[in-house]
């Protein structure tokens, strides 16, 4: 009987990676082998979620009917997830539309501040009989007694469980086991984490927050995702596997499935780039790696100084039109200081 | 009729922050006098506030204007979508004008940068949400230039403490509503509308992005037509500024605007509040100037 539920959202988080260009061959192939390792959940969609293909977070190439359906076809015990940000997502289109394309599992989404955003959403859902896990994003920027009060809400909303994402990979062990304690004191239902890698700790914070009493994890096959990536999913489960945990997957199809990513989806496996430390230490969502590179080489200014004025900013998932506006003032600003020597 | 001091009487029906600016807004006006401040709660603070100011006030909601059709011409119904759709209908037997402040998508779309006159031959009036009336003129320009702009996206980030309890249970109105205004004035094929809060302290002030798909952009007619619409804006809304001019970016148009409010209510970075409060005020006094041209209109 697994003792932690593995949710797996190699299909989503790493359409950051090839903005968002999975193509349904690359999802049914990855969804196909995920079934046949075990994998508890599957979740598929544009990084951000069921709704969010856009200029600003950057346009997904299928719509959101197609990712569910190619994703969808293969699975029978593997149940199909995704992931939904009120603001983006609307109850009218996206989540109809993905209930009737058999969609089990949501993770309804919001800043880690705002969960009184969610509260229709999750209603709607529950009323449909879905699973509904709350996902408090970015939750390095708040302290652990305002995401027990905002985990409180969603629980009020109907959760079956609330999940912190470190959505910046900012976050070291400490702070995850002081969080994630908390939110299991202070809530009736399950708590778990999704980690990002931009400091090489999303392992070590999956354990540590296991440790203080999660029970579902995130990973991706070879850690695909935005910038660094995600928690290794194939590394997590070997090592709750040696820590004497239950997943209910099988370890040797699931480093198949990994090898297989490797091969047909992933063009390049993460790295810890000079980039995603400054976006973890700055505690900016990775999502925005590809769009900070680029905009930083367009207008001749340190990628590096970009994610830290968006750090001091507060910038959050979303906001991706922020980085324009600090390129154009840091580019300004170089060109006053360069015109005075 | 209009007041004896020759002013338009106004009621508002709300007391929630969007009621509570506009009361500050009306009262400053030399041709709006509200008559009668409604909510449902003598002991909120917006209730709290008029009565500071003097004004009278009612915790009746929509029954103190059928119980009193004579306290006032013109009501700003700044409750909730849902509840307009209940208020409308008892304001138009009343022969009320109506200048509706929710994504209730009942009455004519206004943007007084594009539309002011014309509302005027309209008897309720909606103001859409916030984000739109930061972007939808925006838009409207753009798609001026470039009628064959095949795509049209706005992004409205807002402090936390700004977004009120109603707002929060609007968010799917909203980004509908604004989504179907964005179609309306620029008839781009396909429109999106996102809508981000962020909690940073100090808050932040509300900021705008409206990015356009177009094949050939002519940036600098684009430039002008956005300026053009910047200080239309600015005419009711000082804290409206450009922040980025029109700006072609891998493949896609993006302009950005930052609002600043005027601190009436909430701080000045609730822009949010301002932008669509301030629109409100505009429509109605363009109400009040009509009337006074033509006597019994109003």
């Amino acid at each position: 009987m697994p003792d932690v539920l593995i949710s797996d959202p190699t299909l989503r988080d790493g359409n950051h990676a090839v903005r968002h260009t999975l193509s349904e061959k690359q999802i049914s192939t990855y969804a196909a082998a995920a079934e046949a390792a075990g994998v508890p959940i599957l979740e598929v969609g544009h990084g951000n979620g069921l709704g969010a293909s856009s200029l600003q977070v950057g346009l997904c190439s299928l719509n959101d009917a197609a990712l569910l359906d190619a994703a969808r076809a293969p699975l029978r015990n593997t149940r199909l997830g995704v992931h939904v940000m009120p603001g983006f997502a609307t109850i009218g289109n996206e989540l109809t539309l993905a209930i009737e394309h058999g969609v089990q599992v949501f993770r309804v989404a919001c800043h880690c501040t705002e969960a009184d955003i969610t509260q229709r959403h999750v209603s709607f859902l529950r009323e449909k009989g879905a699973d509904v896990y709350g996902a408090l994003m970015m939750s390095h920027m708040a302290d652990a007694a305002t995401l027990v009060e905002e985990g409180y809400k969603m629980q009020q909303y109907g959760v079956n469980g609330v999940i912190l994402y470190d959505s910046a990979g900012a976050m070291l062990p400490d702070e995850v086991r002081t969080k994630i304690a908390a939110l299991t004191r202070g809530l009736g239902v399950q708590v778990g984490l999704h980690a990002h890698n931009n400091l090489g700790m999303s392992v070590a914070n999956s354990v540590a927050a296991l440790e203080a009493g999660a029970t579902i994890l995130d990973g991706t096959a070879r850690g695909f995702g935005a910038g660094a990536g995600n928690t290794q999913l194939e590394v997590l489960v070997a090592v709750l596997h040696k820590l004497g945990h239950d997943t209910g997957i099988d370890l040797y199809k699931l480093l198949d499935l990994a090898d297989l990513a490797e091969r047909e989806i992933i063009p390049a496996v993460p790295t810890i780039s000079g980039d995603s430390i400054a976006s973890g230490l700055a505690g900016v969502f990775s999502g925005f790696a590809k769009h900070v590179k680029r905009v930083a080489a367009e207008y001749g200014v340190d990628s590096r100084d970009v994610w830290f004025e968006l750090g001091r900013r507060h910038a959050v998932a979303g906001q991706e039109d922020q980085i324009i506006e600090v390129a154009l003032q840091l580019a300004a600003a170089a060109g006053k200081s360069n015109g005075e020597q | 009729m209009p007041a004896s001091n020759g002013k338009l009487r106004v009621a508002i029906l709300g007391s929630g922050n969007i009621g509570t600016d506009l009361l500050i807004k009306v009262q400053r006006s030399p041709v709006l006098d509200c008559t009668l401040f409604i909510g449902r709660n003598l002991n909120s603070r917006g209730m709290a506030k008029a009565a500071s100011l003097g004004v009278k006030v009612s915790d009746r909601s929509i029954d103190a204007i059928a119980r009193d059709p004579d306290c006032c011409d013109l009501v700003f119904d700044a409750t909730s979508a849902l509840d307009h759709a209940y208020h409308w209908p008892i304001l138009r037997n009343l022969g009320k004008l109506a200048i509706d402040m929710t994504p209730s998508r009942i009455g004519s779309m206004c943007f007084p940068a594009i539309n002011l006159d014309d509302c005027l031959n309209h008897r309720n009036i909606n103001l859409v949400t916030c984000g739109g009336q930061a972007s939808v003129p925006l838009a409207h320009a753009i798609s001026s230039v470039h009628p064959e702009l095949t795509y049209v996206e706005v992004v409205s980030s807002i402090a936390s403490r700004s977004a009120g309890p109603a707002t929060r249970l609007n968010i799917d109105e909203y980004v509908e509503t604004t989504s179907h205004a964005l179609s309306t004035f620029t008839n781009a094929p396909r429109t999106k509308a996102i809508l981000i809060l962020n909690p940073a302290e100090p808050s932040i002030n509300m900021q705008t992005t409206v990015f356009a798909l177009i094949a050939k952009p002519h940036m600098d007619a684009l430039t002008a037509a956005v300026r053009d619409t910047v200080r239309a804006i600015q005419a009711y809304v000082p804290g409206y500024e450009l922040l980025v001019p029109p700006t072609w970016e891998d493949g896609k148009l993006v302009t950005t605007v930052k609002v600043r409010g005027r601190g009436d209510y909430l701080p000045r970075y609730a822009g949010n509040l301002d932008i669509i409060t301030s629109a409100g005020v505009a429509v109605a006094e363009a109400f009040a100037r009509q009337g006074r041209r033509e006597p019994g209109h109003a």
